[in-house]
């Protein structure tokens, strides 16, 4: 029987295996794909800041490109520029990423299986015995905890009696293509909002070494049409950009929007996308899945040397990220229910009078200010009752 | 049950999404398949949320 079993090796379950290794608990690692990292589900853009918060540091090899901030830009094409302090931020070259995190932890003592699949999974006395395909056949593995960091589809926070499903009133349909050929500054990553463009979304543009991914986000209860058809008709309308580009990728995936769902089962966490652990506000998942993975290592660690792996035991990991992300998580919501009131014009008035610290600020989930610039100017006290009547 | 679901594999991208929002557990990302079991209760959810537009139910066109 081994410490600890993790399905997964994207950035949550890799960060997991090396917190758990280096802490000289017996770790295995499984991924159902054939590579690790591949195909990515994500725009592969993270926030400098955010890094160095967890104190990650980034392999030279796992940057695509450095970017000095974010451009965003209301449906007529009106700009407002972010950067300077904390909007600096990394495109990744996920691939390399993820590869970098898994041989960290194989350097802590981790295992590894790619190519295996965990099938299901059964409680036997006080381990759980999960079921697994590889290429040398099924087997059966038993551990003392099993780590869920099996993604959007997280099929171990089922099997463990969770309610994983995501609501698709707020779980992002996700396409993507990474195109050469882009003509953009890419210094910045850009963002396009607009019903007609991204509804209840938005599109972007995230430079990297010498191509861009180039997707859209959006909601279904506000879609016309497929994710697909808006990215296609987004790269139509942007001739002088996308002239001369042609895809060298293609990418799909669900955004996993935070609702607060639980973390933990007797003998399981759930870490990363597979506990719905997104940014609600932009969607971005990857530091949210490395700190859940670090918080999850420190009570793992506890209750394993305990002997005691219990849900009970475990309520400490769910209640340090509510800590930490709880309060923000909620004002993020409660801006993201606003944003998704307005309509075009209502963005059109909102890059008129939000400079780019005014927006940072609100991705930060500082929103008292807000009413205040809201009500300054009596076109927009429409928007300000937008965001009041909640 | 008779309730099926298309794959159009000449569209799937094998994203997960759809395993990812089916409330019955019904679907599986088995690497680049889509598995699903016969718990389907034909909410079409999946069918909703597929960014590409791979999924139907049998019998009916998109």
């Amino acid at each position: 029987m081994i410490d600890v079993l993790i399905v997964g090796a994207g950035p949550a379950g890799s960060t997991m295996a090396k917190e758990m290794a280096s802490r000289g608990f017996e770790t295995l690692v499984v991924e159902k794909r054939q590579e690790i990292g591949a195909p990515k589900r994500c725009a592969e853009g993270v926030s400098g800041h955010g890094f160095e918060k967890l104190g990650i540091k980034l392999h030279p090899q796992s940057i695509a490109r450095k970017i000095k901030g974010a451009i965003l830009y209301s449906p007529s094409g009106k700009s407002v520029v972010m950067e300077g302090h904390g909007m600096e931020g990394f495109v990744l070259e996920r691939k390399v990423f993820e590869k970098d995190l898994a041989s960290q932890a194989i350097k802590a003592g981790a295992k590894y299986m790619v190519k295996t699949l965990a099938m299901g999974m059964e409680k036997h006395n006080n381990a759980w015995k999960v079921k697994v395909r590889s290429i040398e056949g099924i087997k059966e593995i038993e551990a003392k905890l099993v780590i869920g960091a099996d993604g959007v589809e997280s099929k171990v926070g089922k099997w463990a009696g969770l309610k994983t499903v995501n609501r698709i009133t707020d779980y992002h349909s996700g396409i993507q293509f990474e195109m050469a050929g882009v003509n953009t500054s890419y210094d910045y990553i850009h963002l396009f909002f607009g019903r007609e463009v991204a509804p209840l979304g938005y599109a972007w543009i995230f430079p990297k070494a010498f191509s861009a991914n180039v997707g859209l986000g959006i909601l279904e209860k506000a879609a016309k049409m497929r994710a697909y058809d808006y990215l296609k008709k987004f790269i139509n309308e942007h001739e002088e950009i996308f002239k001369n580009a042609q895809p060298i990728e293609i990418n799909a995936g669900g955004v996993p929007v935070a609702h607060f769902t639980r973390m933990i089962a007797d003998g399981v966490m759930l870490i990363g996308d597979a506990a719905q652990l997104v940014n609600p506000i932009h969607g971005g998942g990857i530091t949210r899945a490395m700190h859940s993975a670090i918080m999850a290592a420190e009570v793992a660690e506890k209750a394993l040397k305990s002997g005691d792996v219990s849900k009970e035991r475990l309520e400490e990991y769910e209640k340090m990220w509510d800590d930490e992300y709880g309060e923000r998580t909620k004002k993020l919501m409660k801006l993201r229910a606003f944003l998704e009131k307005l309509e075009d014009k209502d963005f059109e008035l909102l890059a008129d009078i939000l400079q780019g610290e005014d927006i940072y600020e609100l991705t930060q989930a500082k929103l008292s200010f807000l009413v205040k610039k809201l009500i300054t100017k009596p076109s927009l006290l429409r928007l300000a009752k937008k965001y009041l009547m909640e | 049950m008779g309730l099926k679901i298309n794959v159009d594999e000449g569209k799937c991208l094998y994203c997960g999404g759809c395993a990812g929002v089916c409330p019955v557990d019904a679907m599986m990302l088995d690497e680049t398949r889509i598995v699903i079991n016969d718990a389907c209760i034909g909410c079409k959810l999946c069918i909703k949320f597929c960014p590409v537009g791979a999924l139907s139910m049998e019998g009916e066109n998109d």
